[in-house]
């Protein structure tokens, strides 16, 4: 298990080094977004539409936070489980998006998808909402407001820890790790 | 006759729902203690360590310990002797637990987590409604316990409509195939509620007050589901699953059976799954 540390925007070379089961901390800008701004997102698309992001070397942290107290820039901010956006990396990720964060397992599509256009899924700790809000700087709502804990936000990150769980080799931490673990 | 007052219910729900976001009590810690003794896989280690981590910063800065602070599901058990004091503009009892919600979620500075409408998906805004399962019971109780619910480990939730031949063997294999099936998703290690018997919503309610049960990990007291619930948890943990699915030997805190008489011709039996993050918590007036 190799340690990483990244910068975004990320390159085909930065997502090249990793591989499933590798610890990364990331520095810069991440977008968020879940269920509804990706349907949004993907109806812009299908329209042939320009997006409010340009996602391009980015990476999407799949997320609605708890509202900011006063003074915090953003309240507890876990990642959400990431197959509800399986439909929809795909098209994303040919677009440029090079990653995208969340929780839990992911189809064959977006498996396929990563390594045709060269993109990684990585996991954050779920239930660790709070623990994972100390590693975010700065957050601004971009798009859908309206969307409220589902809008799209830029946030800074500094040193946000993340696990690699399908890299663009066809790596998946989530079966390898079972396969290990597990008893008959 | 006892009178309760229902600005008192809705203050105390105010209270309950942010303390229950922000504190992870003292039981499931307990667990999770026990549990990182006998992880052996790295990955699942670090998780453990980061979850006890967070529920340290979450209760120090009243941050929610997760994101999805969840739907506000209510069991009550309403004494019949109880006397209802209409006071401060509170209409209905109904009001006071919806009064509660709404300001305690504003107050807490917890997420508003629902929609309004299960197709067109406007959020309410106020994280109302909220979910009640009234119970009238007789002499002049009014017990109260509050789960905040999220979403992830819910929708790995299942039910099964079994015929009484599939016996014990059937309603085990049915409880390990939802656990297997919900792998990294629902945030594990879980916690695995499982109602057996009674009817179709009957069988969905009692996996849900099964994982009302305190202290957690406690066995039923009927020794038969008690051995059930023991097995289950051995084989759950035999998936190698582990903490938030990377690989390892604790996929879940614990399993708690709940069952009840059923019809002649049939054998439901639900499942539902919680997230590591348990947030119950009870009150009494």
């Amino acid at each position: 298990m190799a340690e990483h540390r990244i910068e975004t925007p990320v390159s085909d070379e930065d997502i090249a080094k990793l591989r499933s089961g590798d610890k990364i901390f990331i520095t810069g800008y991440l977008y968020t977004g879940r269920d509804s701004a990706h349907k949004k997102l993907i109806e812009l698309v299908k329209e042939g539409k320009q997006l409010p992001i340009d996602v391009k070397g980015q990476i999407i942290y799949y997320v609605g936070p708890t509202p900011a107290r006063p003074g915090n820039p953003i309240g507890s901010a876990g990642p959400t489980t990431s197959y509800r956006m399986d439909s929809y990396a795909p098209t994303l990720h040919s677009l440029g998006l090079k990653g995208t964060i969340g929780k839990g397992s992911r189809n064959e599509e977006v498996k396929e998808s990563l390594k045709k256009h060269k993109g990684v899924y990585l996991a954050a700790v779920g239930g660790a909402g709070a623990l994972i809000s100390k590693s975010i700087e700065e957050a601004e709502v971009i798009a859908y407001p309206e969307l409220g804990p589902e809008a799209i936000r830029r946030i800074k990150v500094k040193d946000f820890p993340c696990i690699v769980i399908n890299d663009m080799y066809g790596g998946d931490l989530y079966q390898e790790g079972k396969k290990k673990y597990q008893k008959d | 006759m006892k009178v309760i007052s229902l600005a008192k219910v809705r203050d105390t729900i105010k209270d309950l729902v942010q303390k229950a976001n922000f504190e992870l009590q003292d039981d499931v810690v307990d667990v999770i203690k026990e549990m990182e003794k006998k992880e052996e896989s790295p990955a699942g280690k670090e998780v453990i360590k980061q979850i006890l981590e967070n529920a340290k910063i979450a209760k120090c800065d009243k941050l929610g310990l997760c994101q999805d602070t969840g739907l506000a599901v209510f069991f009550v058990e309403l004494g019949e002797d109880v006397e209802l004091k209409k006071d401060d503009g509170l209409g209905s009892l109904r009001d006071a637990f919806f009064e509660g919600t709404r300001a305690g979620y504003e107050e807490g500075y917890l997420r508003k987590s629902v929609v309004e409408d299960p197709i067109r998906r406007k959020n309410t805004g106020d994280n109302t409604p909220a979910y009640i399962h009234w119970e009238v019971v007789p002499g002049d109780a009014f017990n109260v316990t509050f789960i905040a619910k999220g979403g992830g480990a819910e929708n790995m939730s299942a039910i099964r409509m079994f015929a009484p031949a599939a016996g014990m063997e059937g309603v085990e294999d049915f409880v390990v195939e939802t656990a297997d099936k919900a792998g990294s998703n629902p945030c594990p290690p879980i916690i695995v509620g499982v109602g057996v018997g009674g009817n179709f919503e009957y069988s969905a309610l009692l996996a849900k007050k099964a994982l009302l049960r305190k202290p957690l990990g406690s066995h039923n007291s009927d020794s038969f589901y008690a051995d059930m619930e023991r097995r289950l948890l051995e084989r759950i943990n035999n998936l190698g699953i582990g903490p938030q699915g990377m690989g390892g030997r604790i996929t879940a805190l614990a399993v708690q059976v709940e069952a009840f008489p059923c019809h002649i011709a049939s054998m439901p039996a639900a499942v539902n799954i919680q997230c590591h993050s348990h947030r119950v918590l009870s009150f009494s007036l």
